[in-house]
């Protein structure tokens, strides 16, 4: 069930990306129908070899077998030593979460005594998370290596005007460099706690790596405050200048210039890229803020039972062929699908931050003098944003620099 | 560059503050490995 999970949960942001069709998804999520009749409804051969190969079995034959009488014999009769269930029914029973377990500890979720997804979720994390997480990290700076490689650095065409104005006023560039220079730190130390098993323990030892960890899980827990502050801050600052209007379209029909020298479509503060990147980090980073608390506080804050149980209501998923989502999940499955959901999101993040990144240091002459002193050159601000440089100096940005 | 290198020193004093202040809130990570046990006898 977790594997189907873990397909719906991928398959969800990929369509979200539009990355792939409902049709593929569909395909993905095909159970296998095996006969048991000659097992008498019991376990066959056909069943383990679909399971080791990964394939999505219907296991209610072996969930719902727990308990019943039939299965054993009456403990008077004659070898009845189990009395009416036998160990394989209590095993199941525990493994899918239908025993009555009492424990002495309080620790949440010390019932579980079987968590059967925990061996799904830890492959998947350490398969196909690692690879296609690495792959689009890899992909997008290639692509930027690419355009650089092409393009060049974004260079301003007109001669600069060797007077500067204002671009981002002190909070401004302050909750920017709070949520970015937050973001750095909870990007690397969450690649390392991912990656540190094959990208570090190989060169420097378990020992070494052992120490590191410790470190890097405290600055990623406590880094986090930070990051939601930022988050809020900057989001309040520039909420207002970033609601899209049909300047936007127009930016976007000519790639803001970004392809072709000489082009500079009229902007305001911010262009339509900027704002992509803007509702990005929101959407985004209220997403991996909320599993990251999830899984600060475990078993607290279960999330996708819930939101299963919505989206199921709206129909998402039966339109995308998935079916309805489960709405019982154990606590240990809650968090193996936030810690899924949160790496995931945390992917896709990191990639659009390279981006960022790149166009706002290397890739664009003056770019970084916005944030960080603040301050640009008019010429910067008249070819990049000029509606805002109108705005602002209440000059025509066709004006020649004085 | 000021506000920036301001920015960083509040984001480790942000952390700083968080590890001492989770220490104290009753949702703190502490409870899944030191929770109450209860006597059963």
């Amino acid at each position: 069930m977790t594997r189907s999970l873990l397909r719906i949960l991928c398959t969800l942001v990929l369509v979200s990306l539009g990355m792939v069709s409902p049709a593929l998804a569909q395909e993905e999520t095909a159970e296998v129908t095996v006969d048991r009749s000659a097992t008498g409804g019991a376990q066959t051969l056909e069943d383990i070899l679909a399971r080791q190969q990964g394939l999505a079995i219907d296991d209610a034959f072996r969930r719902d077998d727990t308990g019943a009488d039939r299965s054993g014999a009456a403990i008077a009769d004659q070898l009845g030593t189990l009395g009416g269930a036998s160990d394989p029914e209590l095993w199941r029973a525990l493994r899918y979460g239908s025993a009555n377990v009492t424990v002495s500890t309080g620790a949440p979720a010390a019932n579980i005594i079987i968590q059967d997804s925990g061996m799904r979720w830890l492959a998947f994390r350490d398969g196909d998370l690692r690879t296609y997480g690495g792959y689009l990290l890899l992909g997008m700076i290639g692509v930027l290596a690419l355009f650089y490689l092409g393009r060049g650095k974004i260079r301003i065409d007109g001669p600069l005007a060797g007077k500067t104005i204002q671009r981002f006023k002190a909070f401004e560039r302050f909750g920017h460099w709070l949520l970015g220079g937050s973001f750095i730190l909870l990007g690397i130390t969450g690649l390392l706690q991912l990656f540190g098993r094959v990208a570090l323990i190989p060169y420097f030892g378990k020992d070494a790596f052992a120490a590191y960890a410790v470190v890097g899980k405290w600055i990623h827990n406590n880094v986090a405050w930070a990051f939601m502050i930022g988050l809020v801050w900057v989001t309040v600052t520039w909420i207002s200048h970033n609601i899209p209007n049909r300047l936007d379209l127009k930016w976007i029909a000519v790639g803001g210039g970004l392809f072709s020298k000489g082009v500079h479509p009229p902007a305001r503060k911010f262009n339509a890229g900027q704002k992509l990147i803007f509702w990005s980090v929101v959407v985004l980073g209220v997403s991996i803020s909320v599993s990251g608390l999830s899984l600060l506080f475990p078993f607290k804050l279960p999330l996708f039972a819930a939101t299963f149980e919505h989206l199921n209501a709206i129909g998402l998923p039966q339109l995308l062929g998935l079916g309805e989502l489960p709405t019982t999940l154990t606590p240990h499955e809650e968090m193996q699908l936030a810690q899924l959901w949160h790496a995931i999101v945390a992917f896709v993040f990191i990639a659009i931050a390279i981006a960022h990144i790149y166009i706002g240091s290397i890739g664009m002459q003056g770019a970084f003098d916005a944030m960080g002193k603040g301050e640009v050159d008019e010429q910067w601000a008249k070819e990049h944003h000029g509606l805002w440089y109108e705005e602002v100096t209440g000059k025509s940005p066709h004006h020649p620099a004085e | 560059m000021k506000t920036m290198f301001l920015a960083f020193a509040t984001i480790i004093l942000l952390a700083f503050a968080a590890d001492v202040i989770l220490d104290y809130v009753p949702l703190s990570t502490q409870d899944v490995t030191s929770g109450q046990s209860v006597r059963l006898d």
